[in-house]
């Protein structure tokens, strides 16, 4: 098989992962070696879907012995297959490389013989990667549940980041779909790898060239909309892994219809969730960056994230008493409860009224955006010259200044025979 | 005592603009405009040519470290952005700056430092963005690139990319500037020259053939159920495009 046409297979397979990020490490270049990684990471293109594309995304094989329902490589799919050999694969993750195409590789695998015998492969991939062209890139490695926890760690001191799929938001649904996988068996090579990044910190601190176990942390995914799991329950889970599994990220990814499988939404109808992913990621932005809890977010009144408007500006909503926030002595935890303020314009204000009382117009020029910032904030004891709206009308405000089409009741066709039907 | 408004003439480099700052303090004159040599505008302002003057360049230079990290940083990038006027809002933040010292960096609510953070953020924006958005091609064993970007980006991108490739031989083309880093192994093997018509030779088969690879990973790699080009645009804007590979058609490049 030519290698342009193993490549569309393969990477035909793995588009559906989310994980895909370059961040998370700084390592710069060193002659002899090639390649270097930046902590922010770097988006090398975008694809006609609006994702980034930093890494090269492909499985070593798309030949699974697994059958999970929810997935495109599952054994009963009828699809055409294929494999890289390493060398191959080593070969074109260095031709791209150099034209900078892009940020380094990531590797997956669909379940070929057996999980041991998979990450075999894949190791044998990213040693030839690392001894043989020296790359010092960013390579991501997917962790095969199952695989014998000594393999998994051989292939941690390869890679930069590991990632292990939770795939499913509760045990239940992964019974159900993906009947070969166990909630045992995917949270154990994750709990290996997280103690085996702290145990390589540990031996770190103590001596510069020990080996590094996944330097950049580990990440994990979840497919959203494909079980009747509430946000609610998302988000638990998702501050639960941040907190037991010292996670970098959580990735969602809107359930694709690419089975037919009577436990699935149906293809025709089903339309993906985007915005409620969207909305998930904007909460996932609150735990990690704004110091927010997921109990804050959402309540047992409250399962769902409001699909009309943004969490922070949902979560101002419901506490109006811990508003107006004063912006010249307000700490910094209060300052990016505001909606419309970031961790960028937050950190700004904290720069800038050391040097003097902030006005609103001193926070249009840092960035803050007032649209939504002015109903919740005020400058040396003064609300916004002007504003004049009552606090019932303000989620009504909000809504239209994001998105118009959702602020006003959803429009009916109107019908001559309504009381005939 | 108000300083006298005059015109400075220079040549346009950085080393040229830092000996105007000197000459302005010791002449105790305010400029109101800048201009080079190309200029054929009549001032208003009594016009005056400066030499360009290492020593005093150099003077300059380091009296920025009076600014801060933040302040000299901005007081470095600024003359490397496409911002209109920018050698007078540079002027003028320097002489805030040689009024409040370090403080400068915490003044971002003042309009002109505002201005200048606001153009060395787009500065540093697009040059971050071109650390992806570049794509070399290999011809004869050494890496071509050519990009088009709006502020002069090269000097940032230059740490990147020499660290990134340190075994190898580039050229990165600016074409809007018409100036080119050039690199090869070895310590200190980098250059930013100024270049006249520069032109890529045609691509090899092996070449021609890794891009039809990155073109079908490209096509590949988009999910069509989700299908977004409003949200590629706003992370990558068109101007980018135009030498990208994976928009291009071979056609393109390989017949030049």
């Amino acid at each position: 098989m030519e290698l342009l046409e193993k490549l569309d297979i393969l990477a035909d397979a793995a588009k559906y992962d989310a994980a895909c990020t370059s961040s998370g490490l700084d390592r710069s270049g060193r002659p002899g070696t090639i390649g270097s990684t930046t902590m922010a990471g770097c988006c090398h293109s975008f694809s006609a879907d609006g994702r980034c594309i930093s890494l090269l995304k492909v499985l070593q094989t798309n030949v699974c012995v697994y059958d999970c329902q929810y997935c495109v490589n599952r054994r009963s799919n009828d699809v055409p297959r294929a494999a890289f050999t390493p060398e191959e694969l080593c070969e074109l993750t260095m031709g791209f490389y150099r034209r900078n195409y892009i940020e380094g590789l990531f590797l997956s695998s669909a379940v070929l013989r057996s999980p041991d015998y998979t990450t075999e492969l894949m190791i044998r991939t990213l040693r030839i990667l690392r001894e043989k062209y020296r790359f010092g890139g960013y390579i991501h490695a997917k962790a095969i549940p199952g695989a014998d926890p000594l393999l998994t760690r051989r292939l941690g001191l390869l890679a930069d980041r590991m990632s292990v799929n939770i795939e499913l938001p509760s045990s239940s649904s992964l019974s159900l779909l993906a009947p070969d996988k166990k909630k045992g068996s995917i949270l154990a090579p994750m709990a290996q790898i997280r103690d085996g990044i702290q145990e390589s910190k540990r031996e770190l601190a103590v001596c510069r060239h020990a080996p590094r176990f996944a330097p950049a942390g580990q990440s994990t995914q979840m497919i959203v909309g494909a079980t009747p799991e509430s946000d609610r329950r998302i988000l638990s889970l998702t501050q639960a892994l941040y907190d037991r599994y010292h996670l970098k990220r959580v990735f969602y990814s809107a359930y694709m219809p690419v089975s037919s499988s009577p436990l699935l939404p149906v293809p025709g109808s089903f339309q993906p969730p985007l915005l409620r992913e969207h909305r998930l990621y904007q909460a996932d932005w609150l735990l990690r960056y704004y110091h927010f809890r997921a109990e804050e977010i959402l309540d047992e009144d409250q399962p769902d994230l409001d699909p009309r408007l943004d969490p922070k500006c949902c979560w101002a909503l419901r506490h109006l008493d811990f508003f107006p926030v004063e912006v010249n002595h307000a700490d910094y935890e209060v300052l990016l409860r505001v909606p419309g303020l970031g961790v960028r314009s937050a950190r700004r204000i904290l720069t800038a009224r050391r040097a003097g009382p902030l006005t609103f117009e001193g926070l249009k020029r840092l960035g803050v955006v007032l649209k939504r910032a002015q109903y919740f904030l005020t400058c040396s004891g003064r609300m916004m010259q002007g504003l004049k709206v009552s606090e019932d009308g303000l989620l009504r405000h909000l809504v239209s200044l994001e998105a118009p089409a959702l602020a006003q009741p959803v429009p009916e066709q109107l019908s001559l025979f309504d009381s005939a039907v | 005592m108000s300083w006298t408004q005059v015109c400075y003439r220079y040549d346009g480099t950085y080393s040229g603009f830092l000996s105007c700052v000197f000459h302005s303090y010791v002449d105790r004159e305010e400029p109101v405009e800048f201009r080079t040599p190309e200029d054929m505008c009549v001032s208003l302002y009594p016009l005056r040519t400066v030499e360009t003057d290492e020593d005093h360049a150099k003077r300059v230079y380091r009296s920025f470290a009076k600014f801060g990290r933040e302040g000299q940083r901005l007081a470095v990038r600024c003359f490397l952005t496409s911002l209109p006027e920018r050698e007078l809002w540079l002027w003028r933040f320097l002489r805030l700056g040689y009024d409040l010292g370090p403080k400068i960096g915490l003044a971002l609510t003042d309009p002109t430092v505002d201005k200048v953070r606001k153009a060395v953020q787009h500065l540093e924006h697009e040059a971050h963005q071109y650390t992806g958005f570049v794509r070399f091609s290999e011809l004869d064993g050494a890496l071509v690139g050519e990009i088009q970007p709006k502020d002069r980006v090269l000097p940032l991108l230059r740490p990147h990319f020499c660290s990134r490739y340190p075994q190898e031989r580039f050229v990165l083309h600016d074409r809007t500037h018409g100036e080119a880093l050039f690199h090869r192994p070895g310590p200190q093997g980098w250059a930013i020259l100024p270049v006249e018509d520069f032109r890529m030779g045609p691509a090899g088969a092996e070449e021609l053939a890794y891009r039809t690879l990155w073109r079908t990973f490209y096509d590949t790699i988009a999910i069509e159920g989700r299908r977004n080009p409003k949200c590629r645009m706003t992370n990558m804007p068109k101007h980018y495009w135009a030498m990208m590979t994976e928009f291009q058609k071979d056609w393109d490049t390989a017949l030049l």
